[in-house]
Order: structure tokens, then C-alpha cells, then sequence
């Protein structure tokens, strides 16, 4: 499957040139800035400093001789979820010579091991589309690169980190998500590092707001779709996220949080659902024998989630006048499979179809309540749920402006699920 | 959205070898019109109003101008018809439709019946079978509306119609008070889809929300998951499975909780999430449980989305996915805690299998006005909770050989009923002393007593009819049907609400009714009556010889010793059956000395030095000694203080208490004789209004208009309530805004000994509620 991300037209090309040409000459159409381009300057989050109130002391003590002293290479952030790890390497590209004469050999070749190849092992893979080249952190210039591994498969990245003497180079290993303290001990006994563990929700933000201030070039970082209710006429359009406050952040990962995000120290977790990525792999699974995320979109992309659901035309025959419940809603996620004659006509496609506009429209519903309840806008969803996604995307798109009658607006972010990998680098570069 | 599923595999055709029992299921065909019908998923729901003819007792003084009739009885006691109204639901499995149809066609003689009601997803498929088999039009009604109108009325007419449900608990049903103003609320109906509405007043609702997760996706996804077909199988796995094999939990992904958010470990993370990396089998019942509390607790976490975004607090759950599965009921309770740390609490509805039929009913009923009158559950005739369920009941499928089927009868009451205005907080006010669905030693005794005491109650409803051969059959009819109620209720304590002393004395006087027994004591009241009477100036006389201080005591004593005489109880009534003659100083000599077990006596007296209350409302309670030697003097002497009196007694027969009939007569006696209260009278100063209530204890929630009325016009500021069933098995607690009198003689042994007293100690409360509650209480419940 594809290992690159949501435009599948990006495949042919590496650093994604020709979308940058096509959404550059889209940003300037007039109409597309909602905010005046002077503000760009004061484009918030763009420091990942903060003095906000976290319990990283371990980080600051390491880390006392203050801002200017850079913290030594390797630069990891890591982000350790339910069903993936996600990895993101600073590739430092103004190494002097008498840095690279200075530069250990286990150090370069971890270098070399991460930038020259897409694929690690059997199953890890560096998104290759999303890498960010020429960033400066921290004074330094070089590219970031974001890599991804099943979770089950942590073992093997410890024992080569085991293997390539890791442990010598005496970095600090900034790791967020729920696994940072699940495998705390795994990454001490079996590779002996000692992880600096990061709040997954901090990072996620900080990430988040980072990222969408460095990203100037390129493909846009965020984008919506135009017209989301109109499928002849739904395009995806660059937008760029100035004042973002206050927004709604729907992760969707495994599970699902949602934040409301009043400024990059002022948050909180409104709520979440078990219903997430995990469910729809999870039931694409045990309802057709796929097993892996790509397959199941893949059977998705080709199924028809009418012949499950039923519809609310299916019970009234028309739309529901008395409620202004349109014919096509669905009435009854997988209704239909009731009944026997109906179970025994689906198709595996028809399934994985089914699973993925139940959840997906689960989300909307939560999402969009959570918003009329917190008074928010504009809803901003990441998580790798939605890498190569566009079904679910546009599907959000829909239900975020047809349920709020035009009130919500679906934002989408080319780094989806990296963010709190991101977030736990900066922690490292920038501790709070 | 609306409940639309259809049994899957169940054949639709009669099956003829079932022969119906007239007397059990349809009743009153004969007077029956109105019909509605609300044909669900699987369970048909008939509705339909007829007329009951009822004999009652009445009560009329006998002309005494009239030279020809020179009786020694006080008044003449004649037994008519009298017809009432009453709503018949009845609820069966689809499969049995046909057979339905036929019967009711059968013995359908009202044919002024044109048109019949139809609600429900599968009306439409049934709505030829129907007009073929009755000749009756079918006139479609909207699903919600119909479910909504159902809903207020249940909530308005049937006192703890609402519940908690805790699986845990010592009784897993809490039943909830009828608050007097029943909006706004929110119904989240889960059929197949799931529709969240919001009920502002009778005829304001508005669909606010939705979900496409319901209990269709629990079918569907459930039987294609593990291959099982029905819903009610589904269930069954469901309770059998462990969700943590194929959940991925907090912990999973932690490794313990994930302590900055207060998630703990044993949250669900990831819906099925195990299931996508791991690979390997799960077992049906694992699926179906983690399928179970995905679909709850979505439903539960966008009601409370809904609930918090309308600022709604009362949130009822209905629909085929909850309809008494104690499992959905555990989940989806569960999923609302969670969301809103107990805020909100999940609340179920005994009878929300019967909301659509009664909103399609109601509609078609709109010309007899039925939201004006006041209606009542009669425990007789209905089926009490979830008894349609054969796993939970298999003694109610065995039955009769018939088809397993679920009744609910509401009778149209006389009065409107209301709050007694005086109550310091309608809305939390409990009735009833002690809850038995919670007190199981206390269940236990009251129980056995209840059976205990069935062959003297038959024996004496059947001396009450001497002269009508067929009275034993009947009695021995009631016999069966109270015996059974009381083996339901063991089983069941909660088949009708909370189960109270009241509610098993309510029951047994609702089944003494429908085998026309309507007055069992009429005749035992009347003597007594005709007894005390010619006491009754003695005793008035010598309390005047008395100083006010002995005077006061004595009007105290007469009325704690009148109380002796209750045939209600059961200590009492073996005395009374073995020596009639046992008398009025004799009670007095069996009273408790003082102190007494409750005794605010010297807090009473030192009130009374103080100004005369403005008006007191008295309720009474039995016939002879107690009304006549015991609370007429009492008045008496509160008329003589400058004491405005109401006297509020019961509007229908409940054992020996005197009636209101029978009380106008008394008092009309006694006025003859007595100057006081022939100007108490005359002046208005002394008034007889009926409580609306024909039991034993007393609801001061559900009294008469009138009596309402009367209360606030006199600026009433004193309350005595006397009598066990009045004072101690309900109203013991009851905080009231203005001063109040309790008092009893406890007749019973077990509770005397509960109480740590003996029989016949006394219970004197006084309460002001301007000042400390006095410290002389006892508590009733065993703590």
C-alpha cells in the first residue's frame, strides 16, 4: 500500500511539487484570506516556548545551562499510541567538518540508517511526502522526518536500538503517548534508555501549533473542504489557521479525545470515544479477515454502506417530514443486517463501508455536540485514522456543515497523526 | 429513531388450538370502544376504554319523620351499580395477532366503534388484517407523538412510574416521586436508531437529536459477528462475555491508568481495538459484551451531550433496545454516571412498553377529555413490571394455558387529585415510612401477614353478602387473585413500584372490588357507629366535668384509645371477633402510660396555652369508638377554642375507616345532640370534605381538589393525622409548613417490637416547624 499520505496523486513525486505549484496559485485567489497577511508575523504558537505548569523537572535539570546550550544529536520525539509509534528525526544538514569529524560512529549511522531508506524492517515506514526540509530548531537547519511502526513491534526498534548502541550517545529520549509509560521499563532493561515521559495531550497541542507555523512552503499544513455537501463540486483548499483560538482538536487515533484549545497553555479534554480507528480496523477485521488499516479503507473505497444501514427512506419511505430527517440519513447503523436475506447479500466491501461511515459519523455527532456545547467553530481533526482518509475526511466535512446548517467548519492537517511525536521533540529543544 | 424492526423468523399466522380466557385477558369487551393499537418490533399493544359496572355501598339516613319505618339502625346501607371508566392495555407477542383480532371480534357488542387507532412501525403491515377482521378503519398516528402523550400520562397518573436502576444494590429498582411538574424531561427512545427528545409541555416536544447507533446496530452487527439471530439471544451472550478481550483498555495502552486525566485503567480506550491486533478468535460472548457497552455508552455519552446542551436533568430512556432487559438497563445507567459523574441519573419507565398504544389512544380519546380527569393503576388488573419477559417470569407464560400476555388497567377517578398544599417540599415527599422493596426482613414479615390474614378477610366479605349465594365462589375468586399478587410481589418485589404496607393494602382492597365486594365492613361499621353514638353524650359530658389540664389529656387518651379499634389490624380484630363487648374504657386501660414511645404530649399542651390555631384539617380514620368517642370531642373542644375544623375522610370504603357518606350522617346525629357542633356547623366553622382516597394510609400527594382548595381558603395551620395506616405506614415523616399532629396506637407486635416498644405503645408527634424537631423521635427504619 501507500506509504505517503492523503493526495494520492502525490505518489509519483517525493517532495510533492507539483501540488505546492497547484496550491500556491489556489492561495491566491482573492477571497481565500480570511485574515489580513500582516498578522503573519504574529502567527501564534509560533514559539514552542512555554511556561506552562507541567511536571518535565527531570527535562529542566538535565537541561540547566540554559536556552543556548543545545541538547546533544540524536533529536527523537516519540509518540508511543494503542496501535502505532510514531518517530520523528531532526536531521541536522549544516554539520560543519569538524562536527562530522567529532560525530560518533554509532551517531552517524543511526543518521545514515533513518535518512536513506523509506522502509525499516517489515513494517516501518518514514512518510516521506510530510518530511519538512530547511526547518531551523534551535539554531540548527536540517530536515524532519516522520517514520511510523506498529506498536506491536516495539520490541524489534528496541533491540536495534540495542544493537546500534543507542544507549552511548546519552540523549534524552522525549516519548509521549499512553506506551511511554507502558514500556517505561521495556526501554530501560531491554535497551537501556531512559525515557523522558511526556503528557500526550500537552505534546498534541504544541505539536499541532508548531507545525502550523513552520510549514510556509509546500502544500499548505491545513485545508478544508470546499463545498463538502456538494460531491460534484467538494474540493480540498488550502486555509490557513491564524487566530485559531478557540478551537476544537479531535484527535482520532485508537480512541478518540476532544480537546477545546482556548490558547496554547489553556486547554482541556472536553471528552472522548472508545469509537475510533481501533473500532473500525478492529470490526473491518472480524467482519471481512482484512488486517491491516490500508486494506480495510481499500474495501471500504469499493462497498456500498446502504445495503447495511437502514435508512431513514427505508422506514418512511421519503424523508421524515415531521422531524426533517432527510430519506438518505441513516436511520439504523447496520439496520439492515437484521435480517437475514439482507445479511446474506452484503458484500465484505458493503461491510467495511458500513463500519467506516458508522464511526466516522459517530465522531461528527460527538464532535459537533461537544462544539455546541463549548461554543466553538471551527473543528480541527488530526490523527492517523485519517491518513489516506479522504472518505472519512469529506464524510466529517458533510456532517460538521449540513448537521450545523453552514455554523461548523472541518479542518484538516497534512501531518495528522505525528503531532504529539512532534510535540515531545520540542520538549526536548524547548523544555517547558 | 422509531422503533421499526420486525421478529425476524416469527411466522405471523394464528395458531388456532388457543383458546382465550374472557375473564383474563380483554376484559370488558362488551363496553369496550376507543380502540387503539401500537404494533412494535415484536410485541402488539391494544388499547381500549370501557365502562366497569361496580357495585358500591352508599349510605342514606333514614327519614325519621316518617312514621312506618321505626329502625334501630342508624342509617340504611343499599348496594348499587355504579359505572366507572377504565383503560384496558394489553400487550402480546405479534405471532398472536390473528387470534386477537378474532376474539375481540367475537365479543365485541358496542358498535358505535368506527375507526381504530394505529401507531408503530408495523401498523402498516397489519393494517389490512385489521380492517378485515373488526370492520374497523384504521387511522394512522405519528410514532413520537403518540410515544410522548404516552409518557406524560404515565408520569402524571402513575406514582412511581419512574425508576433508578442499580444492579448492585439491595433492591435494584428505586422508584422515583411523582414530581408534580413533570416538564421538562428528555426521552431518548432507542429502537433501531436512536432519537433523543425533548418534552417541554403536553403539546410542546421537538426532536433535538439522534443517533444511527442503536439497538438496530446491536442486531445487525451482533449477528453478523457472532452469528446469532435474535435480539434477545444477543443479550443473553452479551451478559455471558468479558469485554476486555477484545476492548483495548486504558491499561492496555498505559499500562495502568492514565492519571493526569483521572482515566483509569479499566476505561475503554478503543472499541474492539484488541481485535485489530491481535490475531486470534473471540468468543461470541465477548463480542457481543464489548459490542453491548460500545453501543451504551455511545447512547449514554450523546444523551448526556443533549442533556447538558438544553439544561435538561430528567432524562428517561425507552425503546426496544432498554424494555425491562436488566442488562441494556446496567449498561446504559452505567455510561450516564460516567459522563456526568452522577449528575444525571438514567431513569426507566415500568410501563414504557405501553407509551405508544396510550399516546394512540389518547389521541383517538380527545373527545372524553381524559388529561382532565385523575387516573389510577389498578393493581387487580394489571400485570405489574417486566412479567411479559419469560425468562424473568416463567410462572406467567406456564399460565392458564393461553399465551403469555401483559396487562395494564387504569380506572378514572372520581376527582382530580392534587398536593396537599401544605407539604414543606412536594416534590421530595415519600408517602410511605418504610420502603419493602428495600427492607427485605421487613418484606418478609408483611408478607406472610398479609397471607396470613386472606381467610379472615374471606370469611368476612362473605358475611357481608348473607343473602347472595354466589358470594363464597367470589370470595373464594379473590382468595386466588390476592394469593397470587402476594406470591408475585415475593418474587417480584417491585412489579408494582415500590413495594409499601400501602401498596398491599391498596392491592388487596383493588381486588375485593373487582369480585364485588365492595364494602366487606359496612354492616360491622354500622353497628359500631349505633354503638358509640349513645355513648356519646356520657362521654362528653363527663370531659366537662373535667379541669382544662385533665380535660386536654383525657380529649388526647379518648382519641389514642378510639384508634384501638381497627379491624385492619390483626391483634385487634382477634379480639373483637372473639368478644364484641370489648369496650371503650377497656381500650383505654390497654393505652401505653406515659411516657409514651413517641411523646410530644407536653410540648402539645404547652401550645395549646397559647392562642387558638386559626383552621385544623383532621384526617379520621375508623368508624364507631374512634370517630365518635375518640376524634369528636377532640374537634369539639378545638370548635370551642375558636378552631375552625375540616374533617377529611375517606371518599370510598377501605376496611372499618369511616367514610365520608357515613361520616355527614354521624355528624348530622351528633349535631342533634350537641349545640357545639350543630353551630359548628351551621356557622361553616366545622366542615366534612372527602380525601379523594379509598385505602387505609393516605397520599398527601394525591388528594381531592376540594379538599386543596379548602385547605388554603381557611389558611389552615394544624394537621392531625391519626391511625397507623395514616400516621405510621405513611405520613411518619412527612415535614409539613405548619404545625402538625401524629398520632397512633401501634397494633401490631412485630412493629411495636421493631420499634423497641410493645403492643398498643403509643406514637404522639407533635412538630412545629418554626421550631427544633423534637428530640423524641424515633425512627422507623432500622438504620
Amino acid at each position: 500500500m501507500a506509504y505517503n499520505g492523503h493526495q494520492r496523486e502525490d505518489e509519483a513525486s517525493d517532495d510533492g511539487e507539483t501540488p505546492t505549484k497547484q496550491l500556491r496559485s489556489v492561495k491566491e485567489m482573492p477571497g481565500y484570506l480570511r485574515n489580513d497577511t500582516e498578522n503573519e508575523a504574529a502567527t501564534p504558537g509560533g514559539s514552542a516556548t512555554s511556561d506552562r505548569p507541567t511536571s518535565n523537572s527531570t527535562a529542566r535539570h538535565r537541561m540547566d545551562s540554559g536556552k543556548k546550550s543545545r541538547p546533544p544529536f540524536p533529536w527523537f520525539g516519540m509518540d508511543i499510541g494503542g496501535t502505532l509509534v510514531k518517530l520523528v528525526y531532526f536531521e541536522p544538514k549544516d554539520i560543519t567538518a569538524e562536527e562530522e569529524q567529532e560525530e560518533v560512529e554509532n551517531l552517524k549511522s543511526i543518521r545514515r540508517y533513518l535518512t536513506s531508506n523509506i522502509a525499516y524492517g517489515k513494517t516501518g515506514i518514514r512518510d516521506v511526502h510530510l518530511e519538512l526540509q530547511d526547518l531551523t530548531m534551535c539554531g540548527r537547519t536540517g530536515n524532519l522526518h516522520f517514520i511510523r511502526f506498529p506498536t506491536h513491534d516495539l520490541p524489534a526498534f528496541l533491540q536495534m536500538g540495542r544493537n546500534k548502541h543507542f544507549s552511548s550517545l546519552h540523549t534524552t529520549l522525549c516519548a509521549t503517548g499512553g506506551g511511554a509509560y507502558k514500556f517505561e521499563s521495556d526501554f530501560r532493561t531491554m535497551a537501556d534508555l531512559q525515557l523522558h515521559k511526556l503528557d500526550e495531550l500537552d505534546c498534541l497541542i504544541r505539536g499541532v501549533l508548531y507545525i502550523d507555523s513552520v510549514v510556509s512552503s509546500g502544500p499548505s499544513e491545513c485545508y478544508y473542504f470546499e463545498n463538502p455537501t456538494d460531491p460534484e463540486r467538494c474540493v480540498q483548499r488550502p486555509y490557513t489557521l491564524e487566530n485559531p483560538y478557540p478551537l476544537l482538536l479531535v484527535n482520532i487515533g485508537s480512541g478518540v479525545s476532544i480537546l477545546a484549545v482556548y490558547s496554547e497553555n489553556n486547554y482541556k479534554r472536553v471528552t472522548g470515544t472508545s469509537l475510533g480507528g481501533g473500532t473500525f480496523l478492529g470490526l473491518c477485521c472480524l467482519l471481512t479477515g482484512c488486517s491491516t488499516f490500508e486494506e480495510a479503507l481499500e474495501m471500504a473505497s469499493q462497498g456500498e454502506s446502504t445495503r447495511v444501514d437502514k435508512l431513514v427512506r427505508d422506514i418512511y419511505g421519503g424523508d421524515y417530514e415531521r422531524f426533517g430527517l432527510p430519506g438518505w440519513a441513516v436511520a439504523s447503523s447496520f439496520g439492515n443486517m437484521m435480517f437475514k436475506e439482507k445479511r446474506e447479500s452484503v458484500s465484505k466491501e458493503d461491510l467495511a463501508r458500513a463500519t467506516l461511515v458508522t464511526i466516522t459519523n459517530n465522531i461528527g455527532s460527538i464532535t459537533r455536540m461537544c462544539a455546541l456545547n463549548e461554543k466553538i467553530e471551527r473543528v480541527v481533526f488530526v490523527g492517523n485514522f485519517l491518513r489516506v482518509n479522504t472518505l472519512s475526511m469529506k464524510l466529517l466535512a458533510y456532517a460538521m456543515d449540513y448537521w450545523s446548517k453552514g455554523q461548523l467548519k472541518a479542518l484538516f492537517l497534512r501531518h495528522e497523526g505525528y503531532f504529539g511525536a512532534v510535540g515531545a521533540l520540542l520538549e526536548l529543544l524547548n523544555p517547558s | 429513531m422509531a422503533e421499526c424492526v420486525r421478529v425476524e423468523g416469527s411466522s405471523h399466522s394464528m395458531d388456532k388450538s388457543i383458546t382465550l380466557p374472557p375473564d383474563e385477558i380483554f376484559r370488558n369487551l362488551e363496553n369496550a370502544k376507543r380502540f387503539a393499537i401500537d404494533i412494535g418490533g415484536s410485541l402488539t399493544k391494544l388499547a381500549y376504554y370501557s365502562t366497569v359496572q361496580h357495585k358500591v355501598a352508599k349510605v342514606r339516613s333514614f327519614d325519621h319523620t316518617a312514621k312506618e319505618v321505626p329502625s334501630d339502625k342508624l342509617y340504611e346501607i343499599s348496594v348499587q351499580e355504579e359505572i366507572t371508566a377504565r383503560l384496558h392495555f394489553i400487550k402480546f407477542e405479534n405471532a398472536y395477532i390473528e387470534t386477537c383480532l378474532d376474539f375481540i371480534k367475537d365479543h365485541l357488542v358496542n358498535t358505535e366503534t368506527k375507526v381504530i387507532k394505529a401507531t408503530g412501525g408495523g401498523a402498516h403491515k397489519f393494517k389490512d388484517l385489521i380492517e378485515k377482521k373488526l370492520g374497523l378503519k384504521v387511522d394512522k398516528e405519528d410514532e413520537m407523538t403518540c410515544l410522548i402523550k404516552g409518557c406524560n400520562f404515565v408520569l402524571k397518573n402513575i406514582p412511581h412510574e419512574a425508576f433508578v436502576y442499580a444492579k448492585h444494590a439491595d433492591s435494584e429498582f428505586r422508584f422515583q416521586n411523582t414530581h408534580p411538574d413533570i416538564f421538562p424531561y428528555l426521552l431518548v427512545n432507542i429502537g433501531s436508531g436512536v432519537s433523543i427528545v425533548k418534552v417541554e409541555s403536553e403539546d410542546k416536544f421537538e426532536r433535538i437529536g439522534g443517533s444511527s447507533i442503536g439497538g438496530g446496530t446491536f442486531w445487525g452487527l451482533g449477528a453478523l459477528l457472532t452469528k446469532t439471530k435474535r435480539f434477545d439471544e444477543l443479550l443473553q451472550l452479551a451478559s455471558k462475555g468479558q469485554h476486555t478481550s477484545v476492548d483495548m483498555l486504558v491499561k492496555d495502552i498505559y499500562g495502568g491508568s492514565y492519571g493526569s486525566l483521572g482515566l483509569t485503567g479499566d476505561l475503554i480506550a478503543s472499541s474492539f481495538g484488541k481485535s485489530a491486533t491481535a490475531d486470534k478468535d473471540f468468543s461470541k460472548e465477548d463480542m457481543a459484551k464489548s459490542l453491548l457497552h460500545m453501543i451504551s455508552n455511545d447512547i449514554g455519552q450523546l444523551a448526556c451531550l443533549y442533556a447538558k446542551l438544553h439544561n435538561l436533568s430528567r432524562v428517561y430512556f425507552g425503546g426496544f433496545f432498554i424494555r425491562g432487559h436488566p442488562v441494556t438497563m446496567h449498561t446504559i445507567t452505567y455510561s450516564i454516571n460516567f459522563f456526568t459523574k452522577g449528575e444525571v441519573q438514567a431513569l426507566f419507565l415500568r410501563h414504557e412498553g405501553y407509551l405508544g398504544a396510550i399516546g394512540a389512544f389518547l389521541k383517538g380519546a380527545e373527545e372524553d377529555n381524559p388529561n382532565q380527569y385523575s387516573w389510577g393503576e389498578n393493581y387487580a388488573g394489571s400485570s405489574g413490571l417486566m412479567s411479559v419477559s419469560p425468562d424473568i417470569n416463567p410462572m406467567q407464560r406456564a399460565r392458564s394455558g393461553t399465551f403469555p400476555f401483559d396487562m395494564l388497567e387504569m380506572d378514572r377517578l372520581e376527582r382530580q387529585l392534587v398536593n396537599l398544599p401544605l407539604l414543606q417540599d412536594a416534590s421530595s415527599y415519600i408517602p410511605d415510612t418504610v420502603d419493602l422493596t428495600e427492607d427485605a426482613l421487613a418484606r418478609e414479615y408483611w408478607l406472610s401477614c398479609f397471607e396470613e390474614a386472606l381467610d379472615g378477610v374471606v370469611k368476612r366479605a362473605v358475611a357481608s353478602q348473607p343473602d347472595i349465594p354466589e358470594a363464597a365462589e367470589r370470595a373464594e375468586k379473590f382468595r386466588q387473585k390476592y394469593r397470587h399478587k402476594l406470591q408475585t410481589l415475593r418474587h417480584q418485589p417491585f412489579a408494582y413500584g415500590s413495594l409499601t404496607v400501602r401498596s398491599l393494602l391498596d392491592t388487596r382492597e383493588h381486588c375485593l372490588n373487582e369480585f364485588n365486594f365492595p364494602d366487606p365492613y359496612s354492616k360491622i361499621k354500622q353497628r359500631e357507629n349505633d354503638v358509640a353514638l349513645k355513648y356519646y353524650q356520657k362521654a362528653v359530658k363527663s370531659l366537662e366535668e373535667l379541669s382544662w389540664e385533665e380535660r386536654q389529656f383525657a380529649l388526647v387518651r379518648g382519641v389514642l384509645a378510639g384508634n384501638v379499634f381497627d379491624w385492619g389490624a390483626k391483634a385487634v380484630s382477634d379480639v373483637l371477633e372473639s368478644d364484641p363487648e370489648f369496650g371503650f374504657e377497656e381500650a383505654k386501660r390497654q393505652l401505653q402510660e406515659r411516657p409514651w414511645l413517641v411523646d410530644a404530649y407536653d410540648q402539645w399542651i404547652e401550645r395549646l396555652k397559647g392562642p387558638p390555631h386559626k383552621c385544623a384539617l383532621f384526617f379520621v380514620d375508623n368508624s364507631g369508638m374512634d370517630i365518635i368517642l375518640g376524634v369528636m370531642p377532640f374537634v369539639r373542644e378545638l370548635l370551642c377554642r375558636g378552631t375552625e375544623v375540616v374533617l377529611a375522610s375517606n371518599s370510598g370504603p377501605a376496611l372499618n375507616d369511616v367514610t365520608n357518606g357515613e361520616l355527614q350522617i354521624l355528624t348530622e346525629r351528633i349535631a342533634a345532640m350537641d349545640p357545639v357542633i350543630q353551630s359548628g356547623l351551621k356557622e361553616d366553622r366545622l366542615t366534612l370534605v372527602q380525601s379523594g382516597s379509598s385505602s387505609p394510609c393516605l397520599d398527601l400527594s394525591r388528594l381531592d381538589k376540594v379538599l386543596a382548595m379548602v385547605v388554603r381558603e381557611r389558611q389552615t395551620d394544624l394537621v392531625i393525622i391519626e391511625g397507623m395506616g395514616r400516621a405510621i405506614h405513611t405520613n411518619y415523616y412527612a415535614m409539613l409548613t405548619c404545625e402538625s399532629l401524629k398520632m397512633a396506637v401501634i397494633k401490631n407486635s412485630w412493629l411495636a417490637d421493631r420499634l423497641g416498644g410493645k403492643l398498643f405503645s403509643v406514637v404522639f408527634k407533635y412538630e412545629d416547624p418554626t421550631r427544633k424537631p423534637s428530640k423524641d423521635t424515633v425512627a422507623l427504619t432500622p438504620s
